[in-house]
């Protein structure tokens, strides 16, 4: 093998499709082909290989880092430790976390040296050589004893002790009276990705003293302005190119191995590729936050809610990652999707020595719609009401008012969507013998349906779009139209990341129906255009979809002026490769009009602002949008042995205009399938700040005898807000399928659960 | 060591592996294929399945010495060599929407080419239990689902 695989090609999308339909993925072929470059796959001449040691204890002061053996390693480059970081410290919000440990270690997984070497066994043997001195400490394991004043302090630098955020919601009365009251304590385990592209990519050193990264990550952007502080480089000299991102769910949020990658390309002079395995991936990026939360509702005996109080405390491990962002979300939205006129919330973000937690779909509000839907079926039980009727009373509907004083000022179809799970028929009640593979146990052959009940549950949830509490939102497109062999082409740039969800497809769609070309080209997004913002917060359809737009809109006005210059035609649009009058009449053909010349226009695109909330009260415009899912779930439980089995996992969801209907439901079946690992499967186990299931083996998410059929309705209400109208959709189909299967379970089995992932022994005692 | 066996019907070879690399290793790193995936590499999520003499296995598991000599298929070599096109899997995965991210595509693909030659007629049941193998965590797996059946169809069709 000569030569290298790094820069992707450009991704010809050929097949029509406007906004609104389905038409297939550009990338699709190249993926069903194994041709498709992900960053694992990336290949250079001359490369090296990087590996990672990382500390084995929670919490420990480092005395000493022994590199020698290490560098004695025949075929080893390089050794690295934290004295060779120029700058070591980052952090996506707050820069608290250090490239490479160095006086201290604060989670079981901490990078504390890396190693660059000609073959992969190689480098990590040499790893597995440095010998480092450790004064092991205490961890800090317990988020709410981490809260105390007498808890060791994990940051001595961060001003409020290891309370990395508390936000306050004050809305209505302190104290009011209610007829009826429920309680209930609510846990989250800790939740990975685990997507299945672990984290990779390469360095390239370059000849100007900086670095190509090619590598898979959510926000090009964010990773060049970390990576280039810490290397102390201008952001100019670290060029980032997008690699093939296998999955991200908000894993990729974060740096993993990109500084590390570079440090050994830039301190060797060659390439440097870094692959985690497995085992390494479960240490490499942040989880979902774990969470406690106690919950209070006051309601009407006719089922009115008068008002709710919570506490959450969400476990952000050692470093800071995304903590503050969810904990406002946890906040803002713990109250759900319902009107509530007396709402106190008190939330907690926490340093512990547990691993960092940060972003995962659905980003806080997850956890609070497992508890505050809990706390909805106990209301119904306690009321003698249906739990889908006490959601409906009190749903939430455009114009209602959020616990944060915000108007809801679009579409909010909660008690539709409730309505349209609730309709849907059920799934056949089987008689006569059953097939093992679709009893709880399967081929386990633990039952032919002797014990085994079934159970029906229902969720709703509320989810925020884009990022909030006046956060500068914003993407970029640049947007080419040119005549290229014949017919007119045009090409969109954008640093936006790829992930699965299919936005290549979308902007080739916008691109087609904006510009009523066929031929759209999706340019390899990098760093040599601005910034798109972050593929997650089920945002880059509205945001880089509107910077998309808006730059057709652009080149769209020129094409025409050009055409009013040249052809004196008072032309109002493009279509079907021709400029067209108000009536759809042809006046000129693109070919002619465009010429030799080509017509460019980049475009910054804003969604209207929000705001930060109220640090006492936690009031303020905050949320840029709303969306809302609901899911019925069917379940089979084997009563006996504490197996649970998902019959059927039906949701309906509002996406304000189904901009590629055929990937919006692949986006509602894969996010309720999260929802589900969440609800039976899925948990870190930490035990003493040590994971006790970094693998596949012991790390179980759901498989395909797992899944259980996934009807979907989908609605459209459009935000007059949004571009085309459109709800971000990828995360509120995780929020309330964990709910709806755990009250399917507590119907089947009488049993009040509380926490999640339910296992077998939460069911058999 | 130095290997030799047959990939995708080509004779490859390759030198100085050491004896601990997978097939996977070998087919990804020595001899530029790396359409079989690297997602767990211990057998549990089936992204690395290739034919290792006509038999579906994980690359990963297999020590590239117990290759020497064998013939293996991979991903890449399913699509028609010269006219390019697709095996009616492969098309199948792109008409329903079965691929988001694709990192579990090429796995999944040989999975389910090899139940669809054994069992174009398989079940729903039956086809979930030929890919429990196989872990996706992007599409919950009801769009693979359909692009079995369909491809399963087509296959039958011309049986």
């Amino acid at each position: 093998m000569t030569g290298s695989t790094t820069r992707a090609a450009p991704l010809e999308s050929t097949v029509s499709g406007v906004v609104g339909d389905s038409p297939q993925r550009p990338d699709g072929t190249l993926k069903v082909k194994g041709e498709f470059a992900y960053s694992s796959d990336m290949w250079h001449d001359e490369m090296l290989w990087g590996a990672t040691l990382r500390s084995p204890h929670p919490h420990a002061r480092i005395r000493a880092i022994d590199t020698g053996p290490a560098l004695a390693v025949s075929g080893v480059y390089a050794v690295l430790t934290h004295e060779d970081v120029p700058v070591n410290i980052y952090g996506l919000e707050h820069p608290d976390q250090p490239v490479l440990a160095e006086n201290v270690v604060r989670y079981q997984g901490e990078p504390v040296a890396i190693v660059a070497a000609d073959h992969p066994e190689t480098a990590r043997r040499a790893a597995a050589r440095v010998r480092v001195d450790y004064e092991v400490l205490d961890p800090v394991t317990d988020a709410e004893a981490a809260m105390r004043p007498d808890a060791p302090v994990l940051h001595p630098t961060h001003p409020d002790g290891n309370v990395v955020r508390h936000v306050r919601i004050r809305h209505g009365e302190e104290d009011p009276a209610a007829d009826v009251v429920v309680r209930g304590e609510y846990t989250v385990g800790m939740q990975d990705q685990a997507f299945l592209g672990p984290e990779s990519g390469m360095a390239v050193p370059a000849e100007d003293g900086g670095v190509d990264l090619f590598i898979a990550t959510q926000w090009l952007h964010a990773d060049q302005r970390q990576v280039a502080h810490a290397l102390n480089l201008p952001e100019e000299k670290v060029r980032l190119h997008l690699a093939g991102v296998g999955g991200a769910f908000g894993a990729r949020e974060d740096l993993s191995m990109q500084i590390h990658a570079c440090l050994l390309a830039l301190r060797t002079g060659k390439p440097v590729k870094i692959v985690y395995g497995r085992e390494e991936s479960f240490f490499g990026h942040v989880h979902r936050h774990p969470a406690v939360l106690r919950y209070e509702h006051g309601a009407t005996r006719e089922g009115d809610l008068v008002y709710v109080k919570a506490e959450i405390i969400l476990d952000g491990g050692a470093y800071a990652s995304t903590t503050s962002a969810v904990t406002g979300n946890a906040a803002t939205l713990g109250a759900g999707p319902y009107r509530i006129p007396n709402v106190r919330i008190d939330c907690y973000g926490v340093y512990t020595n547990n691993p960092p937690c940060g972003a995962m779909r659905g980003f806080g509000a997850v956890q609070a719609c497992f508890a505050y839907e809990s706390q909805l079926d106990k209301l119904a039980e306690t009321l003698g009401m249906h739990p889908v009727d006490v959601r409906i009373r009190n749903a939430l509907t455009e114009g209602s008012v959020m616990p944060t004083g915000q108007i809801v000022d679009s579409a909010a179809p909660v008690a539709e969507l409730l309505a349209l799970v609730r309709n849907r028929p059920m799934p056949a009640v089987p008689t006569g013998p059953r097939d093992l593979r679709e009893l709880p146990g399967g081929v386990s052959n633990t039952t032919h349906g002797e014990g085994v009940v079934r159970g029906v549950g229902y969720g709703v949830g509320i989810k925020n779009v884009g990022f909030s509490e006046g956060f500068d939102d914003y993407s970029t497109a640049r947007v080419r139209m040119a005549v290229i062999g014949g017919e007119p082409v045009v090409s969109v740039h954008t640093a936006a990341a790829e992930v699965g969800q299919g936005l290549v497809t979308l902007q080739a769609q916008i691109a087609r129906t904006e510009l009523g070309v066929q031929r759209v080209v999706i340019q390899p997004s990098d760093t040599s255009v601005g910034s798109a913002g972050s593929s997650s917060a089920s945002r880059q359809s509205y945001v880089t979809g509107g910077a998309v737009k808006a730059a057709c809109e652009e080149v769209r006005e020129a094409v025409l002026q050009l055409a009013a210059t040249r052809f004196g035609v008072a032309a109002v649009g493009l279509a079907g490769g021709k400029v067209v009058s108000d009536s759809q009449e042809v006046l000129a053909d693109l070919v002619e009009v465009l010429g030799a010349d080509t017509v460019e226009r980049t475009v910054e695109w804003r969604h209207r602002p929000t705001h930060p909330v109220d640090p006492l009260t936690g009031q303020g415009f905050a949320h840029v949008q709303y969306a809302f899912a609901a899911h019925r779930a069917v379940v089979d439980v084997d009563v006996e042995l504490g197996l649970v089995r998902v019959v059927e996992l039906a949701c309906a969801q509002d996406v304000g205009r189904a901009m590629n209907p055929d990937a919006v439901v692949g986006q509602i079946q894969g996010g309720s399938a999260q929802g589900l690992g969440l609800a039976v499967m899925e948990e870190i186990q930490v035990v003493d700040g040590v994971v006790r299931n970094p693998s596949f083996t012991d790390y179980l998410i759901p498989t395909v005898l797992d899944m259980p059929p996934m009807p979907i309705d989908v609605l459209e209400r459009a935000d007059p807000h949004a571009p085309y109208g459109l709800r971000g959709v990828g995360e509120p189909p995780t929020l309330s399928s964990t709910p709806a299967i755990v009250a399917a379970i507590r119907a089947a089995t009488g049993i009040a659960l509380t926490r999640v992932p339910v296992r077998p022994e939460h069911i058999v005692g | 060591m130095r290997l030799s066996f047959t990939v995708n019907g080509h004779e490859m070879k390759a030198d100085d592996i050491w004896p601990g690399e997978s097939l996977l290793y070998v087919l990804r790193e020595r001899m530029g294929m790396p359409g079989s995936k690297n997602a767990c590499e211990q057998g549990e999520c089936g992204s690395c399945t290739v034919y290792l003499d006509d038999v579906a296995v994980c690359a990963c598991l297999v020590a590239a010495g117990q290759a020497q000599g064998r013939s293996v298929r991979t991903v890449e070599g399913l699509s028609d060599d010269e006219s390019g096109s697709l095996d009616p899997v492969q098309q199948a995965f792109v008409d329903t929407g079965a691929v988001q991210c694709g990192f579990c595509t090429p796995g999944l693909i040989v999975a389910a080419h090899d139940l669809v030659r054994r069992k174009p007629d398989a079940s729903d049941a039956e086809i979930r239990e030929a890919l429990a193998g196989n872990l996706c965590r992007c599409t919950g797996y009801e769009k693979i689902l359909d692009a079995v059946r369909l491809a399963a169809a087509k296959v039958g069709e011309h049986a």
